[in-house]
């Protein structure tokens, strides 16, 4: 076991263990955002670059400072580190930054997302404050395009984070959709038309930190908020049954997998509770369920706080000024 | 100080066939090495030579070595790094033309050093011709039994290979290349842990550039100490500068290093000027992606020095005043040259080769490159310059590789340097559609 | 662009097959590499496949590729996109690849750029009417000494002057191949 300090916190992990899950294990504010590490799909982590912090004292042997900020979901932590996240201005700012260059080429079409309410990103814009764009170039567009007949994909707003590539090779059989082109130009695709044809293949969309991938078969064209969310579970020979039914009134528009405070999927009888496609597209009669009560989602931020509308209106009028 | 280790007998007609590179000396220190050395006494005496890694970074070669794992029953890879991408250098694919034994000698000795029994060199797959010699010289090598089973009756094995690129800058970085190696997309990994614990194919790996790996043939030859003899403080040895841009004689140079870069510049033995007869206005003097210096800072230092090509000089008065070795990539702009163009042309180049994977260098170099852009045809603001330089100090430190930063220091460096001629194309714009902000346009605004 | 728009500037009409000759060169590249790492080979194969199959990787030839190499079809899409030698639409009979990259810049590469375009009547990206010729800008080559520069195939054409141009674009036209 090792002892380390984050935000004036100490705590005793694992060797080993990274510093994003330290913080974890603490909770609260010291826990850094994660826009790309999953913790139950091993090889994520270290690309969006939001869950930077300082290291102000290296390890017991060696206090020095690191003098760059480092990825917490992908540093190791040493007996005797001592982290600043929360309490470190340089992380802020530079947090605010790595936000900033995520929402570049963001389309701001969060009225119309799939998303909205329980977007990471949206609660870090909030957070950092973006509300006004220094972005005066042409954004980078493509079209949305299916992935199959169950799944969408809006590229637009894919902030290239890796999950789904990881669920596709670790959950299913047959990856055929990936990361093509290269810098700017990167984009998820299956380069030609395929269908993504797997029982598992579904939980791209419970991974994608943004509105990129969505279910085709979520019939309600509004906010998600307005929706009931419930603890349901039902018999099935492919995954454990226990999912999370978004209702109105007395109909199912979504099924999701029961997912935790860092939007990723919880455990269900000791393994991750992955859900099968089944159980995501095909039942929605609320008689193939047997419904165990309202669940009560730790909302992000942004909505709970009822401040969902101001600061991206805001922005939208900026940038429309911008682009003239 | 012309002096020549590496490209030894480069003028001799068929230097490239083993039976002429055999019979001017070549693979001796394969000899020595292999009969008269241990595999640690070899890593000694690179560690003595005080040889720095020529790709670029200019890390210790022999601490390198030294760093590599040896856990039981795992293979060990020397891999070297013929990506050569970085503009302006153009070094190493003259040794591998001319000398491509040379490369290959280094090699075994290094292979020996290290441990390794399988070793490669990855090209960029642009220099296609390149692999075909080497596969020819290799194929001399084993001919001649320097490579294959039991090498001079020593029990060392060595296999070498040659892997092609294709058409990507950042498979210079070294995991970059590894990846590459593997047969996927370069993108860099994160570090830890390093290559020299995990590289290819998870084993521990040594990542060399080809001059560096050439250069331990000398080292062998002649003993660490007396290597360390040739060069300037910890400057060892001769050094490849490829010279480019606007001088009277570019191509590459083999130099003991220590020269003065106004010999190097204007020496009849070396560039021999500015051509045509202008005026040099600034110097990239390490590859595309170390600060440029305005003329008064390239034969000079702040404190009036003169300044020398090696590794301590050259970067003398650091960000401020000062630039970088590099990978010898030497690139010179005569007095009309635009600044603001080149530095969106590096911005432009950049962007192209960013891999893509980690969001401040994907999004950032893109977004320098359309800043650049508009400001290099008329269509900035005074404002777009402090955006750049704050883009820039987003990106710096906050990226998975060396290549945000590799990116964002050029424009860095420009704008420190030359911020006037920045503003010059702001408040003139029509005016810089049409003419270059020169030396003489400068001169004259001053006076 | 989506998906199915490109779709068909992205195929082959018969499914490509390497020569016994060929397939053989592949095996023992293939073979270079150490016991089940023989997905390291690709970006060579996928040299030579675009060599042997028109000068460009078709949906069809990467779906052969990933065959040879039991991968999946995406990992090659991967890989083949990645990589900015690999052309993934068809092209014209040579390619003009012109370095446009700092060092060649300060030497002149855009008035070659300039020149080639005018004298081919055609934009970067597109290919001549004859279908001869696809005009490419390319970043640094590593031959900036020696700029402005192109390369044609596995050819560097170096200290590229205005009738240097017009006396390679006669070369190829002819048959004849440029030295
Ligand atoms: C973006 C990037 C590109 C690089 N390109 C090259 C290259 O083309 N050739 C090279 O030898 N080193 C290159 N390097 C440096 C290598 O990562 C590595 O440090 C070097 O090959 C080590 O060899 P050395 O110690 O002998 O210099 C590059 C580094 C970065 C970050
Ligand atoms: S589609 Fe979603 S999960 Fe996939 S890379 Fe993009 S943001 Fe990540
Ligand atoms: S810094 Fe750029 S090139 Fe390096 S890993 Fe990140 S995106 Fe790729
Ligand atoms: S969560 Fe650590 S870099 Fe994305
Ligand atoms: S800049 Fe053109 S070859 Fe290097």
């Amino acid at each position: 076991m090792v002892k380390i300090t984050i935000d004036n916190v100490q705590v005793e992990v694992e060797e080993g263990t990274t510093i994003l899950n330290a913080a974890r294990k603490i909770g609260g504010e010291v826990v850094p955002p994660a826009m790309c590490y999953y913790s139950k799909l091993p090889g994520t982590g270290g690309k969006c670059r939001t869950c930077l912090v300082e290291v102000a004292a290296g390890s017991e042997k060696d206090p020095r400072p690191m003098p760059k900020l480092v990825a917490s979901c992908s540093t190791p932590v040493m007996d005797g580190m001592v982290v600043k996240n929360k309490t470190s201005e340089r992380v802020h700012e530079n947090r605010g930054a790595i936000v900033e260059f995520l929402l570049i080429n963001h389309p701001l079409d969060c009225p119309v997302c799939d998303q909205a309410g329980e977007c990471h990103l949206q609660d870090l814009s909030y957070e950092h404050g973006a509300e006004k764009t220094r972005y005066e170039e042409e954004r980078r567009t493509f079209d949305p395009i299916d992935i199959g007949d169950k799944i969408k994909l809006h590229m637009n707003r894919c902030i290239l984070c890796y999950r789904c590539v990881h669920v596709a090779d670790q959950l299913t059989d047959k990856r055929v959709h990936g990361v093509l082109n290269r810098g700017e130009h990167s984009e998820i695709s299956t380069y030609i038309e395929k269908a993504v044809d797997n029982d598992f293949s579904g939980n791209m969309i419970d991974v994608c930190p943004v509105g990129a991938l969505t279910d085709k078969t979520f019939r309600f064209k509004s906010r998600v908020w307005f929706l009931k969310p419930m603890e349901a579970s039902c018999a099935c020979d492919k995954c454990s049954g226990n999912v999370l039914l978004w209702m109105f009134g007395n109909e199912i528009y979504r099924v999701t997998a029961r997912k935790d405070k860092y939007g990723e999927v919880e455990d269900q009888n000791g393994k991750p509770g992955w859900i099968c496609n089944t159980c995501r597209f095909e039942k929605k009669s609320p008689e193939n369920w047997k419904i165990i009560g309202p669940r009560t989602i730790n909302r992000h931020s942004v909505i709970s706080q009822g401040k969902y509308i101001s600061p991206r209106s805001n922005s939208t009028k900026n940038i429309s000024n911008g682009n003239k | 100080m012309a002096r020549k280790i590496l490209l030894e007998h480069d003028e001799i007609p068929g230097i490239e066939t083993y039976a002429v590179y055999r019979k001017n000396g070549g693979y001796k220190s394969v000899e020595k090495a292999l009969k008269t050395m241990s595999p640690e006494q070899v890593v000694e005496e690179v560690q003595k030579s005080g040889l720095r890694g020529r790709g670029g970074a200019g890390f210790p070669t022999g601490l390198k070595w030294s760093f590599l794992a040896k856990p039981e029953g795992v293979p060990r890879y020397l891999l070297c790094n013929a990506d050569e991408s970085e503009p302006g250098t153009f070094k190493d694919r003259y040794l591998m033309e001319k000398i491509p034994h040379r490369l290959i000698e280094g090699m075994i000795v290094s292979s020996y050093a290290l441990g390794s029994n399988l070793s490669f060199i990855y090209i960029r797959g642009e220099y296609m011709w390149i692999l075909n010699i080497l596969e020819k010289a290799i194929a001399e090598a084993y001919a001649a039994g320097f490579l294959g089973k039991n090498i001079l009756g020593s029990g060392f094995d060595l296999d070498l290979r040659v892997a092609p690129g294709g058409g990507a800058y950042i498979c210079g970085e070294e995991t970059a290349m590894i990846e590459s190696l593997e047969g996927k997309r370069g993108n860099p990994r994160m570090k830890p842990p390093f290559p020299a614990v995990k590289g290819l194919w998870g084993c521990p790996s040594v990542v060399n550039n080809v001059e560096s790996l050439a250069s331990v043939v000398a080292i062998v030859n002649d003993g660490g100490d007396e290597y360390a003899k040739i060069g300037i403080g910890k400057s060892t040895g001769t050094k490849l500068f490829s010279a480019c841009g606007n001088v009277s004689r570019p191509g590459v140079y083999e130099l003991e290093m220590g020269l003065s870069v106004e010999e190097f510049i204007y020496g009849d033995d070396w560039c021999r000027g500015i051509a045509n007869g202008k005026q040099l206005k600034a110097c990239v003097p390490g590859g595309s992606s170390v600060p440029i210096l305005p003329a008064h800072l390239v034969t000079k230092t702040a404190a009036g020095e003169n300044r020398l090509m090696s590794y301590e000089s050259l970067a003398d008065g650091g960000f401020a005043s000062g630039s970088m070795l590099g990978s010898g990539g030497f690139i010179v702009f005569d007095e009309d040259q635009c600044i603001v163009r080149n530095t969106w042309n590096f911005a432009r180049f950049y962007a192209h080769e960013s891999c893509g994977q980690c969001s401040p260098c994907r999004e950032g170099t893109g977004w320098m490159e359309k800043v650049l852009n508009r400001l290099e045809h008329g269509n900035g603001n005074l404002r777009d310059i402090e955006l750049l330089e704050d883009i820039n100090k987003k990106i710096e430190g906050n990226t998975i590789c060396p290549l945000g930063e590799a990116a964002a220091w050029p424009v860095a460096a420009a704008i420190r340097h030359f911020r006037e001629e920045f503003e010059w194309h702001v408040t003139h714009r029509e005016e810089s559609q049409s003419r270059n902000y020169g030396l003489l346009l400068k001169e004259s605004l001053m006076h | 662009m989506s998906n199915t728009e490109i779709d068909i500037r992205k195929r082959h009409s018969e499914k490509p097959v390497f020569s016994i000759e060929k397939m053989a060169e592949i095996q023992s590249l293939i073979s270079q590499f150490p016991e089940g790492k023989h997905k390291s080979a690709i970006i060579r194969i996928l040299h030579i496949a675009e060599e042997e199959f028109g000068g460009w990787l078709s949906i069809e030839t990467m779906d052969y590729v990933a065959e040879i190499l039991s991968i999946e079809p995406i990992e090659v899409y991967e890989v083949a996109s990645f990589y900015t030698m690999f052309n993934l639409e068809p092209t014209g009979k040579f390619v003009f690849e012109v370095c446009r990259t700092g060092p060649c810049m300060l030497v002149g590469s855009d008035s070659i750029i300039s020149y080639i375009q005018e004298k081919l009547d055609i934009k970067v990206g597109e290919t001549s009417k004859d279908g001869f010729f696809t005009l490419k800008t390319v970043e640094c080559l590593g031959a900036c000494g020696y700029g402005p520069m192109l390369q044609c195939g596995k050819k560097y054409h170096e200290h590229l002057t205005k009738e240097k141009v017009d006396e390679l674009i006669a070369a190829y036209r002819s048959g004849e191949f440029p030295k």
